[in-house]
């Protein structure tokens, strides 16, 4: 991405920041994802009631007692409390798995896409592997064999994600690295790693971001599952786990689901607008749709 | 000749694949702390001494590590996947036992996902600024970001108490009998939530991926061409457009049945549906290991066929694969 100093003409980065502004819907998910950012990290301070401690009667319906505004779940625990402090979880298995996802994916994509030939075709069969495996059987074992510790949990969702990322990015450095000016780079003397990382990945970097933004959301809808299964890390309260732990009371007491799946819902949802908006905004052919 | 020579090649990447997977279960086995033997016999199932030694004497846990992953993969190729030592059955039975509701819970939620999905996109493609365009769009975005698992409890709850005319768990009605005919209407009848909340994630990607791929199609000049000849709009759309449209989803088919799994092993959870998923959910509860890394293996066997079932069709609808053998 050249980098314009001149005044006339904006800095691609900030022209794209006004076209993301103007998509009302992706606004909507930064705004989503930006209370969700707040949540994580001043809620717990803000509404500091232990979402493990026992508050109130069993199954307490929301807005009837006001230690308990959400309603309580099973065991008479605070659900509010388990929304404000599950939000750690969420945010944090998400952005670890997806960080672990974008790195693998990034590396090998490169690579394969870059030195093609046989480095291609031993990567793509390694990424094909990877895909088609059965991702949430494979995490349940390695998680249930392992330990059910947010580490390995963001781990296993990071090494079965990866391999979408790795088809983008080997496309992309396939299409960019016969374009003019990485030739030209390359004769004037640039060495792999620098066509790598300074020329060809910043051309290739708005489908990636765009990528990222979902690959964020399907890591916090893969990780709710896991702990909706019980293969969560039983110490830390996660929205799964609230949604897993009660549901054999789901017909009487609604609320303890539909809350922290509502949760799970909006941040997924905010993450998906956030994506779409990227895509508009990086994308200078739909820019003026 | 070229035909049989791809399959050939996709048989045999195939069969590293799952390999791949076994070797993989045998590491997992090794890396976990503890004892093999007790992680053979699983945790919670009846490991005694005499047990234990079997499990020693049977999987040669006092020969080196290449040794014992020679026997293990020889094992697992002659369909031993091992002993559950909680049900007290061979592994392979259990999982033989379970794969019926699971396929046929994978099937309906595809069928569903497809006719819906295909149906909804190309619906409004053909009106891509019209009201019901923007109501798919929203349902595909909803249906992208709700967990699978929450979709089926607040179809629970829905059906469960307001309005109770779909059964909310088991695959069968306990407490009546009947004819066959009784017996496939009863297990329809619990069919339906479960599939339909699988069936739900799915229509709403395919109806996102058959909108755009219709919107190019649309586009494209051999519509104008078939519009210029002034063909009728259906005739347009359903004999020359869907056929490409449609072959993005045949693809994704393909890639995306792993995930399909996964998501039917939550189903199953949610809906206490007797498949392969429940039963790697209860594996997991009751440390059952021999189970749960059998049902990995299997459910990879099914993915790979799955794959190779999507490849062929993907040449039937394409003529240009057929013609050119390639794998496009």
């Amino acid at each position: 991405m050249s980098d314009s100093r001149s005044p006339e003409v904006p800095s691609p980065l900030r022209e794209a920041w006004a076209a993301f502004l103007r998509n009302r819907a992706g606004v909507f998910g930064l705004a989503i994802i930006a209370a969700l950012i707040f949540l994580a990290l001043f809620g717990p301070l803000i509404y500091p009631v232990d979402p493990f401690e026992i508050v109130a009667a069993p199954l307490t319906p929301p807005a009837e007692n006001a230690r308990v505004p959400f309603g309580s779940d099973y065991l008479g625990r605070d659900i509010l409390s388990g929304i404000v402090h599950g939000a750690r979880v969420t945010l944090f298995v998400g952005g670890a798995a997806a960080a672990m996802t974008v790195v693998i994916g990034v590396l090998v994509g490169a690579a394969a896409g870059y030195w093609g030939g046989r480095t291609d075709r031993f990567l793509m069969r390694m990424t094909e592997f990877f895909q088609v495996l059965p991702a949430l059987l494979f995490a349940m074992a390695l998680v249930t064999l392992l330990s059910p510790s947010i580490p390995i949990i963001a781990t296993a969702i990071g090494v079965v994600s990866w391999p979408a990322m790795a088809r983008l990015t080997r496309a992309e450095f396939l299409r960019i690295k016969s374009q003019n000016y990485v030739t030209a780079a390359r004769s004037s003397g640039a060495g792999d790693l620098y066509l790598i990382t300074r020329v060809i990945l910043p051309n290739a970097a708005a489908p990636l971001i765009v990528s990222t933004a979902l690959v964020v959301g399907m890591a916090i809808l893969f990780e709710a599952g896991l702990s909706f299964l019980g293969l969560g890390d039983a110490n830390v309260m996660s929205w799964g786990l609230i949604i897993g732990s009660n549901r054999d009371y789901v017909i009487d007491a609604w609320w303890t689901v539909t809350i922290p799946g509502l949760a799970i819902f909006f941040t997924v949802l905010g993450l998906s607008l956030i994506g779409d908006g990227l895509n508009d905004a990086l994308n200078p052919n739909l820019r003026e749709r | 000749m070229q035909l049989l020579a791809n399959l050939g090649g996709r048989l045999l990447s195939a069969l590293v694949l799952i390999g791949c997977v076994i070797v993989f279960n045998f590491l997992l086995i090794n890396i976990a702390p503890g004892d093999p033997a007790t992680v053979i016999a699983g945790e919670m199932g009846g490991a005694s001494q005499e047990v234990l030694a079997q499990i020693r004497a049977a999987y040669g846990l006092d020969q080196p590590m290449l040794v014992r992953l020679g026997t293990y993969v020889m094992r697992i190729a002659t369909g031993d996947l091992g002993y559950s030592y909680y049900y007290n059955d061979p592994v392979a039975d259990l999982i033989l036992s379970r794969l019926g509701p699971t396929l046929l819970l994978l099937t309906t939620g595809l069928g569903i996902a497809i006719l819906l999905g295909v149906w909804l996109g190309v619906l409004s493609a053909l009106r891509p600024n019209s009201p019901f365009s923007h109501l798919v769009t929203v349902f595909s975005l909803i249906g992208y970001s709700a967990p699978v698992f929450w979709t089926g409890l607040l179809l629970i709850i829905l059906f469960g108490s307001a309005w109770p005319i779909f059964p909310i768990g088991g695959i069968r009605d306990v407490t009546q009998s009947g004819g066959p005919l009784f017996h496939v209407f009863d297990v329809a009848h619990h069919l339906v939530l479960p599939a339909l909340t699988l069936g739900a994630v799915y229509t709403a990607q395919y109806a996102r991926l058959c909108r755009a791929s219709m919107l190019e199609v649309l586009k494209s000049d051999y519509v104008r061409t078939a519009r210029a000849k002034g063909l009728r709009t259906r005739v347009i759309v359903g004999k020359h457009a869907l056929r490409n449209a449609i072959l993005p989803v045949v693809t994704i088919i393909g890639l995306q049945i792993g995930q399909m799994l996964s998501g039917a092993v939550l189903v199953e959870t949610v809906f206490n549906w007797p498949g392969l998923g429940t039963l790697a959910f209860e594996s997991v509860l009751r440390r059952d290991y021999p189970t749960l890394l059998g049902i990995l293996v299997c459910s990879t066997v099914l993915v790979v066929v799955v794959n190779m079932l999507t490849e062929l069709a993907y040449r039937l609808i394409d003529p240009r694969i057929r013609a050119a053998g390639g794998a496009g």
